[in-house]
């Protein structure tokens, strides 16, 4: 691993001064990924600015929504009450993420902005043009099972790996940043980028900008939820496909419904169009069925993530027909 | 603790007394820097000649930190790139926790900070300064192995071994949290330990045994 400063301050601004200043200056929270990502050379900072004596590991109840301070263990989040009542879709999706000993770890601030797990992007032999602007693309042409069949470009088909976040994306969260010039609420579909000309870019947070807190504001949607995360073992692994499926249902028609999977894109990706055609139908598997084609439009695969084109509707049905029999 | 040798200051080697197994370690740990230098004469030339190191190493300082581990408080000097493991096994000989992936891949290095298990190779030591490490070395009462210790033995919960000290600690935190009230749900919470013997059957075994058994874990 490199050398390094290392600061730990105890004030928000003194944290964003810091790192909105100085260049190669960044925060760490958990550590979980960044470490990792040091000890392999990818990220090469010159101080680290250690923001866990921050005032932001609150879970609390705050105008209609349950506000996540930024610092709280993705552990603790999972297993918090109000948390578990009000956003169980959340809890699962936490729990569905890496291990115990990581989610003790990882925060919730950090867990949106961990960076993909794309082989290529780790290995520094080869292209990359994440981690490397304009050295190419080594998944493109290369061995791209893990890859992205949505909103992917010719310079990157990574996938953002978190779980947490296709929740959030679901749920309608809002990220609370502050920055050098103040703070913004950013709605957390807007959050993530797609990669387009600059995959190296993986958020629309501006230098400095420190995450100071998660808002997900209250729904009906507390019973009827489902997060399916399918992978190559039962369980501690990335997602090749999953999806996050919540249902209000009354009389057996449903009233609304909100949808988003991970694994297929750079982002959270949330499917607007599916929601849409399942409201107002019976919560039937011929109705899911649809909604899953909906879902699937305008996916396009690579030559080792084809199947992706079958798991993921199949994937999406049986979501919903997990969230429609949830009790 | 039995023993209370300062272990921040070199050990003597084939020091009097010592036991078999120590003996044995000891010799490891000789034999295994010879073999590094053997295999890497390039690699140890090359970080010769790079003479301007050891100015960019005066401007990074180390840094101070007081830690408790395994019950006796120390104050230590770290380089702020020092992770928990490194800080345990090169500084502290305490060889215990196991350097497996050493990119939080396998749970080979858990140990517990204030009580809750994490992966100690993706812990700065830096960042722990106030809190309280528990490694395998902490966990027995003296000559009185902990009730997973022992339930490991008595399942064979291992077979080369080498996993063992981070599913033990892993296991024990498992039992503490509430998360083994079903051999799923311990298969589950126990996912980010990686046996490659594939001892997973005993090891879920001695994870119930110790759960029914009711002794203080």
């Amino acid at each position: 691993m490199n050398q390094f400063q290392y600061v730990r301050p105890t004030k928000n601004k003194a944290a964003i001064d810091t790192v909105a200043k100085e260049q190669t200056a960044m925060f760490i929270a958990g550590g979980t990924n960044l470490l990792d990502l040091m000890k392999r050379g990818i990220v090469v900072p010159e101080k680290l600015v250690d923001i866990n004596k921050l005032p932001l590991r609150k879970i609390e109840k705050e105008n209609g929504a349950v506000r996540i301070g930024a610092l709280a263990l993705n552990g603790e989040v999972a297993e918090d009450k109000l948390v578990m009542e009000k956003h169980p879709l959340l809890s699962q999706a936490l729990n569905a993420g890496a291990s115990a000993q990581l989610r003790n770890m990882a925060t919730v601030g950090g867990n949106m902005l961990q960076r993909t797990r794309c082989p290529y992007f780790y290995d520094t032999a080869l292209p990359c043009n994440k981690r490397e602007p304009g050295t190419g693309c080594g998944a493109l042409q290369g061995y791209n099972r893990m890859h992205a069949i949505f909103g992917h470009s010719d310079k990157c088909i990574a996938v953002h790996p978190s779980d947490m976040s296709v929740a959030l994306v679901a749920l309608d969260a809002n990220v609370l940043v502050s920055g050098p010039k103040g703070d913004r609420k950013i709605p957390f579909s807007e959050f993530h980028r797609l990669p387009g000309d600059t995959p190296q870019i993986d958020t629309n947070l501006q230098k400095g900008e420190l995450i100071t807190a998660v808002e997900v504001p209250e729904t009906a949607f507390t019973k009827n939820v489902n997060y399916l995360k399918i992978r190559d073992r039962a369980s501690y692994a990335f997602a090749l496909v999953s999806v996050a499926a919540a249902l209000q249902i009354e009389n057996n028609t449903i009233k609304d419904a909100r949808l988003a999977m991970g694994g297929v894109a750079h982002k959270p990706w949330r499917l607007t169009d599916a929601e849409k055609a399942l409201v107002g139908k019976p919560a039937t598997e011929q109705t899911f069925r649809q909604a899953a084609e909906i879902a699937m439009r305008g996916a396009k695969a690579f030559e080792h993530n084809q199947y992706k084109l079958k798991l993921g509707p199949n994937t999406i049905v049986q979501a919903l027909k997990n969230a429609a029999a949830a009790v | 603790m039995a023993e209370e040798k300062d272990f921040t200051q070199p050990q003597p080697e084939g020091e009097e007394g010592q036991r078999p197994n120590e003996a044995r370690r000891n010799f490891l740990k000789q034999s295994s820097i010879l073999t590094a230098f053997a295999l890497t004469p390039g690699v140890a030339v090359k970080a010769a000649d790079l003479k301007f190191e050891e100015k960019v190493a005066a401007a990074f300082e180390k840094v101070n930190v007081t830690l408790e581990i395994n019950g006796k408080k120390r104050k230590l000097s770290v380089e702020p790139r020092t992770t928990v493991l490194d800080l345990l096994r090169e500084q502290l000989h305490l060889t215990g926790t196991k350097k497996g992936c050493d990119y939080g891949q396998c749970g080979a290095c858990t140990v517990h900070v204030d009580g809750q298990r994490v992966l100690s190779c993706l812990s700065l030591a830096v960042m722990q300064d106030g809190k309280k490490i528990t490694t395998i070395e902490g966990l027995a009462d003296g000559d009185k192995l902990h009730p997973m210790q022992e339930a490991f033995i008595k399942h064979d919960g291992f077979q080369c071994g080498y996993c063992t000290p981070g599913q033990i600690m892993s296991a024990v935190a498992c039992v503490r949290e509430g998360h083994a009230d079903s051999d799923d749900e311990i298969r589950e919470f126990m996912s980010g330990n990686i046996c490659r013997c594939g001892a997973y059957p005993n090891i879920v075994n001695a994870i119930k045994e110790v759960k029914n058994g009711g002794q203080k874990v």
